[in-house]
C-alpha cells in the first residue's frame, strides 16, 4: 500500500533552511571519511610492492599448503622396555593397597596404577576402620604430579645432594648441642616413626618432639586423655545409633578426623520401618545439617547451653523454639538409651568431656573408647609454647615435617622469630610457606612413593608402600632419621623390624599385610599417645569460649569438602570442587545469615549472565583484621554468627589461578574453631563467585521425592511416590505404560542392562564421586572464570536444594494452595528464595542414560546414540558441536567442550604440562574442542568387566559391574549393576518401593534410578 | 585402496622383480654349495672313525645352547676342543663335570673358576663314541658359502637393461626414419618446385577442435564425462587420506618377521604375550630377544648371504645393533648395564578416540594374527597390511561369528540371541558389536 507519510528522522530536517539537512542530502556522510588516514601514508603505499591481488595469492598458497600438509601422517616412535618388570603388562592396571596419613587425612587406600604410574584411588574394601577415602584422598593422586613440588633438597635456597645436606644437618646439629630444638611434625600415628623419633632424641637429646595439628582436636584429645588416659579421639560407630544428637559437630565432614558417613547412611536408610534419628544444633550449615531431621541453628555460645542441657542441665537462656527442640532431642535421646549419641565439636575441654561421660553413662554401644582413633595427637597449649618460643628467642631450632606453620600460624612475630632462628629445617614437598623461609629444606616424597605404617585407630594397622619410583630427587623423614641416627637400614626394613616385634607379635604375615594394606592386631603397640599419660588441666585449654560476649558476632572456622586444611592448595581438582553446601567453588567466604547480611548491608546478586556477585566484608577478631573477605549468605546459618573456610589464601609454591581465597588461619587464635567478639564491617567493592547452582529451590517440583518415616510406614506407596499419570481419551494412565509413549520399546532382556541406583537416603553430598569420576574420565579443568559462566564439565553434579518453607513438605502446600495469576506471581517469586533455616536435599545427577532419549533423536549426525545395555553412548569423533542434545536434554547433563583444555596455555591445569598428564586414564579419550561430552556409565569398566568374564570363560557376579561413583561411594547410595540379572542387587532396588526416575513425566524411561528420601520426623 | 605412503613416510622397496629374480637363483645356488662344503668338510676328519653327521645332530641336541664352536657362548668355543685336552679327562668332564670339580682335578677347576662358577650339565648319557663323534664335528670347518660367479646372460637385473635398451634403439631408428621421411618429402617437393610441377595445395578444413567446440552436445557429454571421472578420482584420493595400508617404515634394527615367524616357526605370542591379556599386543622388551639371541649372535652363513643379496641387509651387523641396545657384552658374555632402548616406528596406528582390545580378539575370539596383520611370517620388514578403517573392522565384525564354544559367559546370551534370531551362529554386529561405544570412549 503506498502511503505518502514521510518519516522525521530528526528535529533539524523541521527547520527547512538548516545546512546540516542540506548537506546530508548531498552527503551520506557529514565528514569525509578518513581513508587516507586509515591506510597510512600514501609513500609506503605505494612503495609497497605486494598488491591486494599478490596478498591473495599468498594466503591461497599458504592454505593450499597448509592442507596438503595436514594429510601427512606423523611418524610415531614407541620405545619398549630394555628390561620389562614382571608385573607390567602394557594395557592392564595394578592395584596396591597404601595408605594416606598427610596429617589431616588418614584412609586406605587402593592405588590403580597404569605403566607403572598411579592414576587413580580407590577405597580398600579389605579396611573397616579405614577412614574415610573423601574427596580430597581421591584427589590426593594428582598432588603427586604437581609441578611446583621440590626436585631436590637445598641448603640456603641452594640446590645439593643428599650426602651434603646429610652433613650440613649433621654439622649444625653438632654445633647446637645443648640447645632447644624443637621437631614440629604432624600426626604420623605411626609405630614405627613414633620410634625412630625416639631413637633421634636418643642420639640429640636437645631435640624435643611436638606434634602440630593444623586444624587442631586438642581439647577432644584432652578430654580423652584426662578420661581414659590416651591421647587419643573416641570413635563411633553410628550405624549402632538409634538417636544422633550433634552439638555442632560436623560429622559427615572433617570433625574428629571424619569417616563416620558408612556408618551413618547404614542407619538412615529405613530398615523394617526403622531408621535413625538425627538432631543437629549448629551454626554453619555442614553437612552434617543438611542431612539431619531436626536441624536447629545455633550460636557457638548458645550451643554450650545446648549441650549443657542435655548432659543434665536445664533450658532455661535459650530462645523458646530452641528449648523445644531440645527437650525434644533429650527425650528422645534418654529413650533410646544406650543406642543414643552425643557428639560435639566444641573447642572445649568441658563440653568435650561431658559429652564422654554422657555416652560413656547411658552405656553408649556407638561410642568406642577401647579402640580409639589415633589420627590427632596435637596438643595446643604444647605448640602454643613452642610457637611462643620461637617468638621469644628461647626456641633456637625449628625441624619442621609435614606441617607448614608460616601458613597455619600467620604470625608477623613468628614469622621474624623464624627467620632469626640458628637453625630451621623444614621437609616439606613443595616450596610452602615455611620451606620458602628455612635455611634446609629436605625435599619428601608424596605418599605414593613413599614407605610407611601407621595405626589409625587401636588394633588397626596400615601399611604404606610406595607404587611408583620417586620423581624427584628426594628423600622421606623416615629414612633420613635413620641415616642421621646412623642405621643403614632402609626404612622398609626398619618397619619389617619394628612389626615382626610388635604388630606381628601374634601371628602374621608381612607379605599379606602388604598386599591387604591393613592388618587387624591385637598386639599392644607403644605409640606416642600412650606415653603422655598425665593429666591436662582443664584451665590450661581454651578460655575462648567462656569469654563474656560483647555484642559482636561469632565465628566458626571449619573446613571445606575441597580444599581441607589446605596441603593441597595446589591441586586444581579440588579447587574446582563445588562445595556441596554453597554450591561455590575457587572460593573461601564469609557465610552470614540473611538478617545479619541485611543488617550489615552485605548483598549477594545474579549479574545478567546468572553468575553471582557478592560484597566484601572486613572481619576483625582482637587484634586481627581480615580485610576483603567476600560475603556469600548462607541459608540456615544462625542469626549472630559466621563461618569461613580455613585452608584457603596460600600464596607459596601455589600456581597463580589457585592462590584463591582469604587466609582463615589468621583468626585462628588459640587454636580454637571458635572465636567470639567478631567485628563485621562491610568493604567496598563487588566479589565475582565461581558458583554453579543459581537457582537454590526446587518450588514444590517433583525433582526430589520426600517423604517421612511415618507415612512411609502407613500410607500405600502411591500416595507418597506415586507414578504420574497423563491422560489418554480423558483416561488418566501412568506415564510408564506403554499407551503414554510415543516410541516403541527395544527390546534390552538379552544380556546385560545397566542401570545406577541413588538412595538419596544415603547420599550426604560428600563429593567423592565428583573427583572419583574426575580421575577416571578425564574430565577437564576449567578455571574459575568459565565456572562462573557454568561451563563446568563435571559429568557428575551434586544438585543442592533448599526448601523455601521451614521444610520442602512446606513448599508443596504452598505450590498447590496457589490460585489465580496475582497470587501465582507473587508466591513463586517468594518461592525462589530459600528459608532462613532451610532443608536440604542432595541429589547427584549424572547423565540419566534414558532408554528413549531426548537427545539421541535431536542429534544431525548421530553422534549419540543408544545400546542395548542401556547406555547413551557419545561417539566425539563423529559429534560436530551443533549442541542441540544439549538444549533438548532435560536433565541439563551434557558437557560442552567450549574451549581446547588440554595442551593450551590458556587452561594451564594438569592437562597442559607433561607430569599432570601423566594422571590421564589411558582407557578414556581427552576430548577436543567443540564436542559434546557427558558421563558414559563408565563404559570403559563395565566393556573391562565384560571383556574379563569373557577371558576367563565365566558369568559375570552381581557386584562386578561398577562405576567410578559407585566404587567411590562410602555410603552405598550409588549402586550399578545389570538388571537382567535379577538375583542381583540393583534389580532389587529397581523393585523397591522408594525407587523413582527423574523427571518421570517427561517420558524419558531413564537408567538411573533414585530413591525418594525419607526423613524421620517421629517424636519421642 | 592403493598404497598411501605419504612424503614424511619412509618406505622401503625391496620387491622389485630384479630381487625375486635372484632369489631363484640364490637357491640354485645355495644347493650347490652346501653339498659342496658338506664333502669338503669330510676330508678334514681326524678320526675317520667318528661321524660327524651323527656327531652334528648330538652337539646341537646337546651342546649349543651353551657352546659354540669358534666363540664364547656360556661355555668355551668348542673348535680343537680335543687338542686341547686328554680324550679321557673329556670323557669324563663330559659325564660329570660336578664330580671333577669337586674332585679337585686342577684343569676342572680351571674352567669352572674362568666362567663364573657356572656348573656345566653332566651328560652320562651319552657313551665313549657319541663323545668321539662330538668331538668329530667339532673339526669341521665353518661353512662357506661361495658366490659362483654369474653368468652374465642371465643377470637379472640384465633383463630390464637390455629391454630398455632396445626399446632405446628402436625409438632411435622410429625417429631417423620420421626425419628420414621429412628430408625425403622436402627435397621432392623442391625438385617439383624447380621442375615448375604444381603440387596440389589441400583446401583448409575447419579445425577439430573449432568442430568440437560447435557441436555442443559433445562439449556437455565431455564435460560430464570429465568432471564424474574428477570426482571419481578426486573421491579415491581423499578416502586413502590418513590410511596408511603398507606403510612400512624404516626400523631402528631391520627386524625380520619373516626369518623368526617364518623360518624358525617362532609363535607370535612368544613375543608379542600381552597380546592375550592386554589390550596391547605391545612390542617385546629386549630381554625378551636376548631369550634366545644370548646364544644366536651370527645368523647362519646362508641366511647372512640371502640377506646380503635379496634384501641389502648385513643380519649379523642388525643382532650386534641389539646387543648394543641392551648392553650385552659378547666377549665378556655379561650385560654392561649400559643400555639403550631401541625406539621403533610405531605401524599401527589407530586414531585416539578408537579402542582396540587384543585380547577380545586373540583370545575371546580366537582370531588368527594374520587376518588382521596378513601374511607376517613373510613380511622380510612388517607392514601396515590391512587400512585399519572404521568400515574394514565394521565388515569383519558383520561377517565374523563369535567363537562362543566352551566359553560360560556366552552360554546364556547366545542361547537367547540364537532363538531370537532363529539361527544358531552369531555374528559379532548381532551381539552388539556394531553399537559406538563398544570402540569409542
Amino acid at each position: 500500500m503506498a502511503s505518502n507519510k514521510k518519516y522525521w528522522k530528526s528535529v533539524e530536517e523541521l527547520n527547512e533552511n538548516s545546512s546540516i539537512v542540506e548537506t546530508l542530502q548531498q552527503n551520506e556522510f557529514v565528514e569525509p571519511i578518513p581513508t587516507e588516514e586509515f591506510l597510512g601514508d600514501k609513500e609506503t603505499l605505494e612503495a609497497s610492492s605486494t598488491t591486494r591481488r599478490d596478498f591473495l595469492k599468498y594466503v591461497g598458497f599458504t592454505t593450499a599448503a597448509a592442507s596438503l600438509a595436514a594429510c601427512e601422517g606423523p611418524v610415531i616412535k614407541s620405545i619398549p622396555y630394555v628390561v620389562a618388570p614382571d608385573e607390567i603388562v602394557p594395557g592392564v592396571a595394578n592395584y596396591y593397597a597404601t595408605a594416606i596419613a598427610d596429617g589431616f587425612d588418614f584412609a586406605n587406600v587402593l592405588v590403580k596404577t597404569r605403566e607403572g604410574r598411579p592414576i587413580k584411588i580407590e577405597r580398600n574394601d579389605l579396611a573397616k576402620h579405614g577412614g574415610s577415602v573423601n574427596a580430597r584422598v581421591h584427589a590426593s593422586v594428582l598432588s603427586m604430579y604437581d609441578t611446583q613440588r621440590l626436585q631436590g633438597p637445598k641448603v640456603g635456597g641452594n640446590d645439593v645432594s643428599w650426602s651434603e645436606f646429610d652433613k650440613a644437618v649433621a654439622d649444625k646439629m653438632n654445633a647446637m648441642t645443648g640447645k632447644d630444638i624443637v621437631l614440629l611434625t604432624q600426626t604420623f600415628a605411626s609405630p614405627s616413626t613414633s620410634k625412630l623419633i625416639s631413637e633421634f632424641k636418643l642420639k640429640y637429646p636437645n631435640v624435643r618432639h611436638v606434634i602440630y595439628d593444623a586444624i587442631s582436636h586438642s581439647e577432644a584429645l584432652d578430654a580423652f586423655q584426662n578420661k581414659y588416659g590416651t591421647r587419643a579421639l573416641a570413635d563411633y560407630d553410628l550405624s549402632k545409633a538409634e538417636v544422633i544428637v550433634s552439638v555442632g559437630a560436623d560429622f559427615i565432614g572433617d570433625w574428629q578426623g571424619g569417616g563416620y558417613e558408612a556408618g551413618y547412611a547404614q542407619g538412615r536408610i529405613p530398615k523394617n520401618g526403622k531408621m535413625s534419628k538425627h538432631y543437629q544444633f549448629e551454626a554453619n550449615m555442614t553437612l552434617a545439617g543438611a542431612n539431619a531431621d531436626v536441624r536447629v541453628p545455633a550460636t557457638p555460645s548458645q550451643q554450650m547451653q545446648i549441650l549443657k542441657a542435655l548432659t543434665g542441665g536445664t533450658t532455661s537462656g535459650l530462645p523458646e523454639k530452641m528449648a523445644a527442640a531440645v527437650t525434644k532431642a533429650k527425650a528422645q535421646l534418654r529413650k533410646a538409651g544406650s543406642k543414643g549419641v552425643i557428639l560435639t565439636g566444641l573447642p572445649d575441654v568441658a563440653s568435650q568431656a561431658a559429652v564422654l561421660s554422657y555416652n560413656e553413662s547411658v552405656g553408649s554401644i556407638v561410642m568406642d573408647a577401647a579402640k580409639p582413633k589415633m589420627t590427632a595427637m596435637g596438643s595446643a597449649s604444647e605448640v602454643r609454647n613452642v610457637m611462643n618460643g620461637v617468638v621469644s628467642g628461647s626456641v633456637k631450632g625449628l625441624i619442621t615435617v609435614g606441617v607448614n606453620p608460616l601458613y597455619s600460624f600467620p604470625n608477623k612475630a613468628f614469622a621474624e622469630g623464624y627467620k632469626n632462628l640458628e637453625m630451621s629445617l623444614a621437609f616439606a614437598m613443595t616450596g610452602d610457606e615455611t620451606a620458602s623461609q628455612a635455611q634446609m629444606v629436605a625435599a619428601t616424597p608424596h605418599y605414593l612413593e613413599s614407605w610407611g605404617d601407621a595405626q589409625f585407630k587401636k588394633g588397626t594397622f596400615s601399611l604404606m608402600q610406595p607404587t611408583i619410583r620417586p620423581l624427584f630427587n628426594t628423600r622421606q623423614f623416615q629414612d633420613c632419621l635413620l641415616k642421621w641416627t646412623g642405621n643403614t637400614a632402609t626404612y622398609v626394613d626398619y618397619i619389617k623390624d619394628a612389626w615382626s616385634s610388635s604388630v606381628f607379635a601374634n601371628g602374621g604375615s608381612w607379605k599379606q599385610a602388604l598386599h591387604d594394606g591393613v592388618f587387624m592386631s591385637t598386639a599392644s603397640v607403644d605409640t606416642d599417645a600412650d606415653t603422655t599419660s598425665e593429666t591436662i588441666e582443664t584451665s590450661t585449654s581454651n578460655g575462648a569460649l567462656s569469654a563474656p560476649l560483647q555484642g559482636g558476632m561469632e565465628l566458626t572456622l571449619y573446613t571445606k569438602t575441597g580444599l581441607g586444611d589446605g596441603s593441597q592448595a595446589n591441586n586444581p581438582w579440588l579447587q574446582e570442587l563445588p562445595d556441596p553446601i554453597t554450591r561455590t567453588s575457587w572460593d573461601n567466604y564469609l557465610t552470614i545469615s540473611a538478617a545479619d547480611a541485611a543488617k550489615l548491608g552485605l548483598t549477594n546478586e545474579n549479574v545478567a549472565n546468572g553468575a553471582l556477585n557478592g560484597s566484601y566484608a572486613d572481619v576483625k577478631v582482637g587484634d586481627v583484621t581480615v580485610k576483603n573477605v567476600p560475603v556469600l549468605i548462607q541459608p540456615g546459618q544462625a542469626n549472630g554468627s559466621v563461618g569461613l573456610a580455613l585452608g584457603y589464601g596460600r600464596k607459596a609454591a601455589i600456581q597463580e589461578e589457585m592462590q584463591t581465597g582469604v587466609n582463615g588461619y589468621q583468626l585462628y587464635n588459640n587454636f580454637s574453631s571458635v572465636q567470639n567478639n567478631v567485628t563485621i564491617s562491610k568493604a567496598a567493592g563487588t566479589h565475582e563467585f565461581a558458583c554453579v547452582q543459581l537457582h537454590n529451590t526446587m518450588m514444590g517440583r517433583d525433582i526430589i521425592r520426600e517423604t517421612t518415616l511415618e507415612i512411609f510406614n502407613t500410607k500405600n506407596v502411591h500416595d507418597w511416590n506415586p507414578v504420574p499419570e497423563v491422560s489418554k481419551d480423558h483416561q488418566e494412565i501412568p506415564v510408564t505404560s506403554p499407551d503414554a509413549d510415543l516410541w516403541n520399546e527395544f527390546d534390552r532382556s538379552i544380556g546385560h542392562h545397566f542401570n545406577l541406583s541413588i538412595d538419596l537416603n544415603a547420599c550426604t553430598g560428600c563429593g567423592a564421586c565428583v573427583i572419583a569420576c574426575h580421575a577416571e574420565n578425564n574430565v577437564p579443568v576449567v578455571g574459575k572464570s568459565e565456572m562462573r559462566r557454568s561451563r563446568d564439565m563435571h559429568w557428575l553434579r551434586i544438585d543442592r536444594y533448599y526448601s523455601s518453607e521451614e521444610t520442602f513438605d512446606g513448599d508443596l502446600q504452598k505450590k498447590e494452595n496457589i490460585s489465580g495469576l496475582g497470587s501465582s506471581l507473587s508466591e513463586f517469586g517468594e518461592m525462589e528464595v530459600a528459608s532462613a533455616n532451610p532443608q536440604v536435599a542432595f541429589q547427584p545427577v549424572m547423565c540419566q542414560h534414558c532408554n528413549h532419549a531426548p537427545c539421541e533423536t535431536v542429534c544431525p549426525v548421530a553422534a549419540t546414540a543408544h545400546s542395548r545395555q542401556g547406555q547413551n553412548h557419545m561417539a566425539y569423533n563423529r559429534c560436530v558441536g551443533t549442541r542441540y542434545c544439549a538444549n533438548n536434554c532435560p536433565y541439563k547433563v551434557r558437557r560442552f567442550n567450549w574451549f581446547l583444555y588440554a595442551e593450551n596455555e590458556e587452561f594451564d591445569y594438569h592437562m597442559n604440562n607433561d607430569l599432570g598428564r601423566m594422571v590421564l586414564n589411558p582407557d578414556v579419550t581427552v576430548r577436543s574442542r567443540g564436542v559434546m561430552e557427558k558421563c558414559s556409565m563408565c563404559i570403559q569398566m563395565t566393556q573391562k568387566t565384560i571383556l574379563d568374564a569373557k577371558r576367563d570363560g565365566r558369568v559375570i557376579k552381581d557386584g562386578e559391574f561398577k562405576t567410578a561413583c559407585s566404587a567411590a561411594c562410602e555410603t552405598g547410595a550409588i549402586k550399578f549393576g545389570d538388571v537382567n540379572d535379577h538375583d542381583s542387587e540393583i534389580f532389587d532396588l529397581t523393585q523397591d518401593k522408594r525407587m523413582y526416575h527423574l523427571l518421570e513425566a517427561v517420558g524419558t524411561k531413564p537408567n538411573v534410578i533414585y530413591h525418594t528420601k525419607v526423613r524421620n520426623t517421629t517424636e519421642a | 585402496m592403493d598404497n598411501n605412503i605419504t612424503d614424511r613416510m619412509e618406505k622401503v622397496s625391496y620387491r622389485n622383480l630384479p630381487s625375486k629374480l635372484s632369489l631363484a637363483l640364490l637357491a640354485l645356488v645355495l644347493t650347490f654349495s652346501i653339498s659342496n662344503s658338506a664333502f669338503a668338510s669330510t676330508t678334514v676328519l681326524p678320526t675317520q672313525a667318528a661321524d660327524t653327521t651323527a656327531g652334528e645332530a648330538l652337539f646341537k641336541a646337546n651342546c649349543a645352547a651353551c657352546h659354540k664352536l669358534g666363540k664364547k657362548a656360556t661355555g668355551p668355543a668348542l673348535r680343537g676342543v680335543g687338542d686341547k685336552y686328554d680324550r679321557e679327562w673329556l670323557y669324563s668332564w663330559i659325564k660329570n663335570s660336578t664330580a671333577m670339580v669337586k674332585s679337585g682335578d686342577a684343569q676342572a677347576v680351571a674352567i669352572y673358576e674362568e666362567y663364573n662358577k657356572s656348573v656345566m650339565t653332566s651328560f652320562p648319557a651319552l657313551t665313549n663314541a657319541d663323545i668321539d663323534n662330538i668331538i668329530a664335528y667339532t673339526y669341521t670347518q665353518p661353512k662357506t658359502v661361495v658366490l659362483p660367479p654369474t653368468p652374465p646372460g642371465t643377470e637379472s637385473s640384465g633383463g630390464g637393461v637390455s629391454n630398455n635398451i632396445i626399446l632405446g634403439i628402436l625409438s632411435l631408428v622410429f625417429l631417423m626414419l620420421v626425419v628420414i621421411l621429412y628430408l625425403v618429402n622436402n627435397t621432392l617437393r623442391n625438385f617439383a618446385k624447380s621442375q615448375g610441377i604444381e603440387v596440389e595445395e589441400k583446401e583448409a578444413r575447419t579445425p577439430i577442435w573449432k568442430l568440437f567446440i560447435q557441436n555442443q552436445f559433445l562439449v556437455l557429454v565431455t564435460s560430464i564425462l570429465l568432471l564424474l571421472t574428477a570426482g571419481y578420482f578426486g573421491y579415491g584420493y581423499l578416502m586413502q587420506v590418513g590410511v596408511d595400508q603398507g606403510y612400512a617404515p624404516v626400523q631402528p634394527i631391520h627386524y625380520s618377521h619373516r626369518i623368526h615367524a617364518g623360518e624358525n616357526q617362532i609363535d607370535c605370542n612368544y613375543c608379542h604375550s600381552s597380546a592375550r591379556k592386554s589390550k596391547h599386543s605391545g612390542i617385546p622388551s629386549l630381554n625378551v630377544c636376548m631369550n634366545c639371541h644370548k646364544n644366536i649372535g651370527e645368523v647362519a652363513a646362508e641366511t647372512q648371504l640371502q640377506g646380503e643379496q635379496e634384501f641389502g641387509v648385513d643380519y649379523n651387523a642388525e643382532i650386534q645393533k641389539l646387543y648394543k641396545a641392551v648392553g650385552w657384552d659378547e666377549e665378556n658374555q655379561a650385560y654392561t648395564g649400559v643400555t639403550e632402548p631401541v625406539k621403533w616406528v610405531r605401524i599401527h596406528n589407530l586414531p585416539d578416540f578408537a579402542y582396540f582390545n587384543h585380547s577380545q580378539h586373540v583370545t575371546v575370539g580366537g582370531i588368527e594374527c594374520q587376518k588382521c596383520h596378513g601374511p607376517v611370517e613373510e613380511m622380510e620388514i612388517m607392514s601396515q597390511h590391512s587400512p585399519l578403517t572404521m568400515g574394514w573392522c565394521i565388515n569383519c565384525h558383520r561377517e565374523t561369528n563369535i567363537k562362543v564354544e566352551g566359553n560360560d559367559y556366552y552360554t546364556k546370551i547366545h542361547d537367547e540371541l540364537a532363538k531370537k534370531y532363529g539361527k544358531d551362529k552369531l555374528t559379532a554386529a548381532e551381539m552388539g558389536g556394531l553399537e559406538c561405544g563398544k570402540c569409542h570412549y
